[in-house]
C-alpha cells in the first residue's frame, strides 16, 4: 500500500470512524445526562430504571424507537418525507471530519486550511431537511415548524458567521488548528472577543433549535413542529441530527473561543508542545481536555433548557436582526480599530472587565418584591 | 372566501396546551391570528341534567367533576346554595365553617399551582411545572388525609362537614404554610423578573376593566384588569368577614398582571390558612353538622348563590319545586365558561404563540366549561 | 313560600304567609326597594310582578321588552350580567302558562347586590347580546339546552352539543338516559330539530326496554340495519309520530319552529 493512500484515505477514514463513534457515544450519553440533569434541576429523579442509575436508558431508547411502527401519513409527499430526516444527518456527520480533537497531526482527521468556512458551509445545509420534513408531512403544524425553522436558521446564520470574523481578524487564519495554536500563545479568544463569543453562543443555541429558541418544535404551540408526523427511527434521526449538531457547535465554540485541546494561555500550561512532549498519552490528554470542554457546553444547553421560557417568533427575529447582527458588526469594527492601533493586548483587559461587570450585574441581589395593590376600583 | 395569505388551523381538541379538549378554530395570516373561534362541548356530560334527577346530597360528587382541579370550592358553592335555599346558612357550626374555608383555600392554592405549572410550560418554562407539583402534591396529601380522595373530594355536606379533622392534620398544614411563602418566592425567582417571561406576557391580551365587566369576566382575570372585586370580600360567606387578607389587583389587565395577581393570591390564601388554624383549634371538636332534617327537601323557590372559586365567580342557580328531594333545575354559572368567551377578543391580532399564553392566563378547566 | 298561581298574571299577588322567610313583602313593596326602585321607575310598565326569597329580588319582565329593561338596568348600575339560565317549567307542580322561563342575574358593583329578572316564554325571547357581550354564550347555551330561541342573537348555534343534535337535553321530556344520536349521520331516521325521539326503536321513550337491547345507545345507530338491509330498519322515516308521551309532540312542534328561525 503506498504512502499517499495511507495518508489521505485510510488513516483519515479510521480516525473519522473513531471520532464518529466517540461523538455518537456522547449523543447516547447525552440523552441520559440531559434527563438526569433536568431531573436534578427540577427536583425529580429522571430515568433511573434501566441499568445502574438508569445508565442503559441511552440504549433502551434507540431500541424502542427502532422497534416502533414507522408511520407514513397517507397524504405525505413520500420522497421528501423520507429525505427529511436524512438530510440533517449528513452535514452533522461530515463536519466531524474537520474538527481538530487533539494536537495535530495525529488527532486531526483532516486538516483543511479553510476548515472554518467549510464547516459553516456544510452545517448551514442542515436546515433543508427540516424544511423538507415539515413540508412533506402535509400537516399545518409541521409546515409552520418548518417555516419557523427556515426563518430562524437563516437569521441566525448571519450573526453566527459575523461573530467568527472577529476571531479570524485576530488569529489571521481559517485553519482551526492555527486558531487553537494562536490561543495557546495568547489568551483564549473569549477574552478579547467576549462579545463575539456571546453572540456565537446565542446563535448556536438558536441554530440548534434549543430552548429558549426551540420555536420550530415548540411543544406547547406546534405540538412537535416539523417532526409532528414522524415516528420510529425517522424521529430518532431528527433527534440524532439535533444532538450531533449540538456537539458540532460545542466543538466549534471550544475551538474558536476556548482554546481547543489546550489548557493554558500565553504559552504556559498544557500547550500543544507540552502535550506533544508526552507522546501518545499527551494526545489522548489533549482530546480528553477538548471533550471535557465540549461537555461543559453540552451541559449549558441542558441548563438553559431547564431555566428559560421560550421566545415568541417575532421576538426571536427582533433579537436576531435588531440586536445580534448590529452587535456583531460593531464588534468587527471595534476589533478592527484595535488591530489597526496595534493594541490587541488591551482587548484582554477590556474583555476581563466586561466579564467582571457581567458577573457583578447578574450576581447582585434582586430588588425587593413590590406588591401589586394599585387598586383601581371601577366606576360602576 | 379566503385571502391567499390566510390559513385555517384547527387548534385542538387534541393539543398539548389547550388544557383538555378545547378546540380553537384559528384563521391565521402567517402566524398572526385574524380570528379565533373557541369550539367547546367535547367534555359535556350533562351534569345539569343529572342534578335534576338526583337528591341534593347525591349531586355533590357530581360537582367535583366540573372544575376537577378545584373540587372543594365546587362542593362549597353547591352546599351553600342549598343551605341558602333552605334558610339554614346561619346554623352551620363554626367549626364546619372554618374547615370549609381551610379546604377551599387549600384548594385555591392547589388550583393556582396547577395553573402556574401549565401556564409556565405553555410559555416554554419547564422547571416551574415540577416545583409547583412538588407543593401541590403535599396539598393533595392533605385532602387525602381528610377525605380519602385527592382530586374529586366530595368533602362537604349540606348542613356541615362529614368528618372532623384527622389527628395531626392541622399541624401538617401549619408546617406547610410556614414553608409555602418561600416556595412562592422560588417560583417567582424563575419567572417574575425573567425578561423572556416578561416579553411573552406583558401587553398580551389586554382587557380594560370596562371590557372585562362587559364580557362578564370574574376572578383573577377581572382583578388583573384593575377591578378590586372578590366575592370573599364583596359578599362574604362562611367566616371570611373575620379573616384578614388583601385582594391583589393589577393595573394593566395583561397576562403579566394576571400572573402577578394569582401569585399574590397564593400568598394571601396562605395567610388565610395561617389565621384559620388557631381559629379551628378554639372550636369544640366534632361540632360539624347543623341540626337539619336528614331528608333535604327545600321549600319551593329559586335561589342564586355564588362563591369565589379559584377561577372566578362560581354560581349555582337552583329552582326547587318544594315537593321532591331533587332540584327542579340546577344551573351552574361556571367561571371558566364565561371567561373563555373573551378569548377571541383577547387573541385577535396576536401571534399563535400568544394564544397558548392566553388560554393559560384565562385558566380554563374544560370539565367546568362543558359540564 | 310563594304562590303557585300562574306567574305571568300581572296582578301583584300578595304571597301567602311563608313559613320560614322574613316577612314577605308584596310586589309593589319590592318594586319600591331602593335597590331596584330607580330602574323600575323607568320601565314600570314592563315589570309585571316581583317576588322575594332569601333576600333575592326577582322581577318578572314583559318578555318582549326584556332587552330594553336590561338596558335600563345596565344604565342604572347593574353593569354585570352574572348569569343567564333557562328553566323548563313543563313538569313544575301546578304550573300553567308559558313553558319556559329565562332568568337574568344582574349585579351592581356600586350597590354590591344582585337582582334577578325573569321572563316567561314559549320559545322566543329577545336577545340581550346587544346589551352585554357576555350574554352571547349564555344564550347559546340556553338555546342549546332548552331550545329557547333568542331573536336577534348574532349566531345562535349549539355550543355544548354538536350541530344537528336531535333535541334539547335540559327539556323535561328529554330522557335522562339520553337518546340515540344518529341524527347527523342518518337524517332520514333521526330528523334534526324537534324534541326527543324514541331512538332506533320507534317506541315511546319510556317504553323502551334497555335490558333487552331495544335501545341502541350513544351513536351506535342502526347502521347495520340501514346499511346491511338484512333486517328492515324498525324506525320508519321522519313523519312517524312518537306514540304520544304527553308533552313531547307539543315540544317537538314548538321546537321545529324555533330552529328554523335560528
Amino acid at each position: 500500500m503506498n504512502k499517499a493512500l495511507l495518508t489521505y484515505l485510510v488513516w483519515p477514514l479510521v480516525k473519522f470512524l473513531i471520532a464518529f463513534i466517540i461523538v455518537q457515544l456522547i449523543v447516547v450519553a447525552m440523552t441520559w445526562i440531559e434527563r438526569r440533569l433536568l431531573g436534578f434541576i427540577q427536583a425529580r429523579l429522571g430515568p433511573n430504571r434501566v441499568g445502574p442509575w438508569g445508565l442503559l436508558q441511552g440504549i433502551a431508547d434507540p431500541v424502542k424507537l427502532l422497534l416502533k411502527e414507522d408511520i407514513l401519513p397517507t397524504s405525505a409527499e413520500k420522497i421528501a418525507y423520507f429525505l427529511g430526516p436524512m438530510l440533517p444527518l449528513i452535514p452533522a456527520f461530515v463536519v466531524f471530519a474537520l474538527i481538530p480533537y487533539g494536537p495535530p497531526p495525529a488527532f486531526t482527521v483532516t486538516r483543511v486550511n479553510v476548515g472554518l468556512l467549510l464547516i459553516l458551509a456544510i452545517t448551514s445545509t442542515a436546515v433543508y431537511g427540516i424544511i423538507l420534513g415539515g413540508w412533506a408531512s402535509n400537516n399545518k403544524y409541521s409546515l409552520m415548524g418548518g417555516l419557523r425553522s427556515a426563518a430562524q436558521m437563516v437569521s441566525y446564520e448571519v450573526p453566527f458567521g459575523l461573530s467568527i470574523v472577529g476571531v479570524l481578524m485576530i488569529t489571521g487564519s481559517l485553519d482551526l488548528v492555527q486558531i487553537v495554536r494562536y490561543q495557546e500563545t495568547n489568551a483564549w479568544n473569549f477574552l478579547p472577543q467576549l462579545v463575539a463569543c456571546f453572540i456565537f453562543f446565542v446563535s448556536m443555541n438558536a441554530e440548534n433549535n434549543r430552548t429558549p429558541f426551540d420555536l420550530p418544535e415548540a411543544e406547547s404551540e406546534l405540538v412537535a413542529g416539523f417532526h409532528t408526523e414522524y415516528s420510529g427511527m425517522k424521529f430518532a434521526f431528527f433527534m440524532l441530527a439535533e444532538y450531533s449538531m449540538m456537539i458540532v457547535n460545542s466543538c466549534l465554540i471550544v475551538t474558536l473561543f476556548f482554546g481547543g485541546w489546550t489548557f493554558g494561555m500565553f504559552g504556559v500550561g498544557l500547550t500543544t508542545s507540552v502535550l506533544r512532549g508526552m507522546g501518545f498519552f499527551g494526545g489522548i490528554l489533549g482530546a480528553a481536555i477538548f471533550f471535557a470542554k465540549v461537555m461543559v457546553f453540552m451541559l449549558v444547553y441542558v441548563w438553559f433548557r431547564a431555566t428559560f421560557p421560550r421566545f415568541r417568533f417575532d421576538q426571536l427575529m427582533d433579537l436576531g436582526w435588531k440586536w445580534m447582527i448590529p452587535l456583531a458588526l460593531g464588534n468587527i469594527f471595534v476589533t478592527g480599530l484595535f488591530i489597526l492601533a496595534g493594541q490587541e493586548r488591551l482587548m484582554y483587559w477590556i474583555g476581563l472587565a466586561l466579564l467582571g461587570a457581567t458577573v457583578f450585574y447578574l450576581g447582585r441581589k434582586p430588588a425587593p418584591r413590590k406588591g401589586i395593590h394599585a387598586s383601581r376600583v371601577s366606576e360602576a | 372566501m379566503f385571502d391567499v395569505h390566510e390559513m385555517e388551523v384547527n387548534f385542538g381538541p387534541q393539543h398539548p396546551s389547550t388544557h383538555g379538549v378545547l378546540r380553537v378554530l384559528l384563521k391565521i395570516d402567517g402566524e398572526r391570528i385574524i380570528e379565533a373561534k373557541p369550539v367547546i362541548g367535547y367534555l359535556h356530560r350533562g351534569t345539569e341534567k343529572l342534578f335534576e334527577h338526583m337528591a341534593y346530597p347525591q349531586c355533590i360528587p357530581h360537582t367535583d367533576r366540573m372544575d376537577y382541579v378545584a373540587s372543594a370550592t365546587n362542593n362549597l358553592g353547591f352546599v351553600e346554595t342549598v343551605e341558602k335555599l333552605m334558610g339554614v346558612t346561619k346554623q352551620i357550626p363554626r367549626r364546619a365553617q372554618i374547615l370549609r374555608v381551610i379546604l377551599s383555600e387549600l384548594q385555591r392554592i392547589s388550583s393556582h399551582l396547577l395553573w402556574l405549572a401549565t401556564h409556565a410550560i405553555d410559555i416554554g418554562a419547564m422547571t416551574p411545572f415540577f416545583y409547583c407539583f412538588r407543593e401541590r402534591e403535599q396539598i393533595l396529601d392533605f385532602f387525602e388525609a381528610y377525605c380519602g380522595a385527592r382530586l374529586t373530594l366530595n368533602c362537604m355536606r349540606i348542613g356541615g362537614m362529614p368528618e372532623d379533622v384527622p389527628a395531626g392534620w392541622l399541624e401538617d398544614i401549619e408546617a406547610f404554610c410556614d414553608k409555602f411563602d418561600a416556595a412562592v418566592d422560588e417560583y417567582e425567582s424563575l419567572l417574575t423578573t425573567n425578561r423572556i417571561w416578561k416579553r411573552r406576557t406583558v401587553g398580551i391580551g389586554v382587557l380594560s376593566p370596562e371590557e372585562a365587566i362587559e364580557w362578564g369576566i370574574t376572578g383573577p382575570p377581572l382583578r388583573g384588569s384593575g377591578v378590586e372585586w372578590d366575592l370573599r370580600r364583596a359578599q362574604p360567606y362562611e367566616i371570611y368577614p373575620e379573616l384578614d387578607f388583601e385582594v391583589p389587583v393589577g393595573k394593566n389587565g395583561d397576562t403579566y398582571d394576571r400572573y402577578l395577581v394569582r401569585m399574590e393570591e397564593m400568598r394571601q390564601s396562605n395567610r388565610i390558612l395561617k389565621q384559620c388554624i388557631p381559629l379551628i383549634r378554639e372550636t369544640p371538636a366534632g361540632d360539624l353538622k347543623a341540626k337539619i332534617s336528614k331528608v333535604i327537601r327545600p321549600p319551593e323557590g329559586e335561589v342564586y348563590h355564588s362563591i369565589e372559586s379559584p377561577k372566578g365567580e362560581l354560581g349555582y342557580y337552583i329552582v326547587s319545586d318544594g315537593k321532591t328531594q331533587n332540584a327542579y333545575r340546577c344551573h351552574v354559572r361556571p367561571p371558566s365558561f364565561v371567561n373563555l368567551q373573551a378569548l377571541p377578543a383577547m387573541a385577535r391580532g396576536h401571534l399563535v404563540s400568544d394564544l397558548v399564553a392566553l388560554i393559560g392566563t384565562i385558566d380554563i378547566v374544560l370539565g367546568e366549561v362543558d359540564r | 313560600m310563594s304562590e303557585t298561581t300562574p306567574p305571568s298574571t300581572p296582578p301583584p299577588s300578595a304571597a301567602p304567609a311563608a313559613p320560614t322567610a322574613p316577612p314577605v313583602r308584596g310586589a309593589d313593596e319590592i318594586k319600591r326597594d331602593p335597590l331596584v326602585a330607580a330602574a323600575v321607575a323607568r320601565a314600570a310598565d314592563a315589570v309585571l310582578d316581583a317576588r322575594e326569597l332569601v333576600g333575592e329580588i326577582t322581577l318578572f319582565i314583559d318578555t318582549a321588552r326584556i332587552a330594553d329593561v336590561c338596558r335600563t338596568f345596565k344604565d342604572d348600575g347593574f353593569v354585570y350580567l352574572v348569569d343567564l339560565a333557562g328553566v323548563d317549567y313543563s313538569k313544575f307542580p301546578n304550573h300553567t302558562g308559558p313553558r319556559f322561563s329565562v332568568a337574568y342575574t344582574l349585579y351592581s358593583f356600586r350597590r354590591n347586590a344582585r337582582v334577578r329578572l325573569r321572563v316567561w316564554t314559549d320559545g322566543d325571547v329577545p336577545s340581550v347580546t346587544a346589551v352585554w357581550k357576555t350574554a352571547n354564550w349564555h344564550e347559546r347555551e340556553t338555546f342549546d339546552m332548552l331550545g329557547i330561541n333568542f331573536t336577534g342573537h348574532p349566531n345562535l348555534e349549539r355550543i355544548l352539543m354538536w350541530d344537528g343534535f336531535n333535541g334539547h337535553p335540559l327539556r323535561k321530556d328529554f330522557p335522562i338516559r339520553g337518546i340515540d344520536t344518529g341524527a347527523r349521520i342518518y337524517p332520514e331516521v333521526f330528523p334534526e330539530g324537534g324534541g326527543p325521539k324514541a331512538g332506533s326503536t320507534g317506541k315511546p321513550v319510556n317504553d323502551v326496554n334497555l335490558y333487552k337491547g331495544e335501545w341502541k345507545a350513544y351513536g351506535s345507530s342502526p347502521a347495520a340495519q340501514i346499511g346491511g338491509g338484512a333486517k328492515p330498519a324498525p324506525p320508519k322515516p321522519a313523519p312517524k309520530p312518537v306514540a304520544a308521551p304527553a308533552p313531547a309532540p307539543v315540544a317537538a312542534a314548538a321546537d321545529d319552529d324555533a330552529e328554523e328561525e335560528a
